[in-house]
């Protein structure tokens, strides 16, 4: 069972480091995502556009992972962006960060770097102070996988 | 562990109404909760910085709740809006409680 998770893992990945997975580790499914991305909008569909992912398309290293993402919106008063989650499907745990904005905010961007365990999908899920929310995601190829060790 | 050290870069001076970036990192390692000691065995227990807040002259401009898929020495990049001259207050908070904090100052020209 572990050789073969590893083995699974390290073809995926087309890393000779196999090591440097935890057998025990347990990879989030699918649905854990849809989940977190439900809990979020409060069951409601993202629509697509408005919000953007940058990301890079193929990250030789999992441990960081620069991601950037930016949500078309004038930023006032009345309408801005609330929020913005990110998730990576293929992590053990798919939460990856919450970004909260205000109207201060000026625009609705932000940058951080993240650790990705494999290649896998990263999405963003935007949510306007009106409730709407928008999605974008963009797969990731992952060289080397950036959790355990 | 030595003390998380945070590093912050604001313009210091800007025009009335312009958007600035602000690029904030932090030293900390992060610790998933997912990696096990090499020698033991065990698990080494989860450690990372859950929250961070820019405050500017005591409103939140930007905040950022983070789980443990970002990168150690955590890095956030993201804008604000000046209006007014001020202080930009950023606020980390570990998972054991501590809270790590700076400022810096902005003129408005």
């Amino acid at each position: 069972m572990t050789i073969t998770r590893r083995q699974l893992f390290g073809l995926t990945a087309g890393a000779a480091t196999v090591l440097a997975f935890n057998p025990k580790m347990s990879f989030a499914a699918a649905d854990e995502t849809d989940a977190a991305i439900k809990a979020f909008t409060g069951g409601a569909e993202p629509a697509a556009g408005t919000v953007s992912l940058d990301t890079p398309e193929i990250a030789e290293n999992g441990n960081t992972v620069p991601v950037g993402v930016s949500v078309d919106s004038p930023m006032t008063a009345d309408s801005f962006v609330e929020s913005v989650l990110i998730l990576a499907d293929g992590n053990p745990s798919p939460a990856v960060a919450t970004f909260h904005f205000t109207a201060m905010s000026g625009v609705a961007e932000a940058k951080t770097r993240i650790r990705l365990a494999k290649t896998q999908n990263v999405i963003a899920v935007a949510k306007m102070n009106d409730g709407s929310t928008y999605i974008d995601r963009k797969e990731v190829k992952v060289t080397i996988g950036g959790c355990g060790g | 562990m030595a003390s998380p050290k945070p590093r912050v870069k604001v313009p210091k001076k800007a025009s009335q109404g312009e958007v600035i970036t602000i690029k904030t990192l932090i030293s900390h390692p992060m610790e998933s909760g997912q990696r096990k000691d090499k020698k033991s065995g065990e698990l080494i227990p989860r450690q990372i910085i859950n929250k961070f807040t820019c405050e500017f002259n005591g409103q939140v401009v930007f905040s950022c709740d983070m789980d443990p898929a970002v990168s150690a020495n955590p890095y956030v990049e993201f804008s604000a809006k000046v209006n007014e001259p001020g202080t930009f207050k950023f606020t980390w908070v570990d998972d054991d409680g501590s809270v790590y904090e700076t400022e810096k100052k902005i003129a408005v020209e």
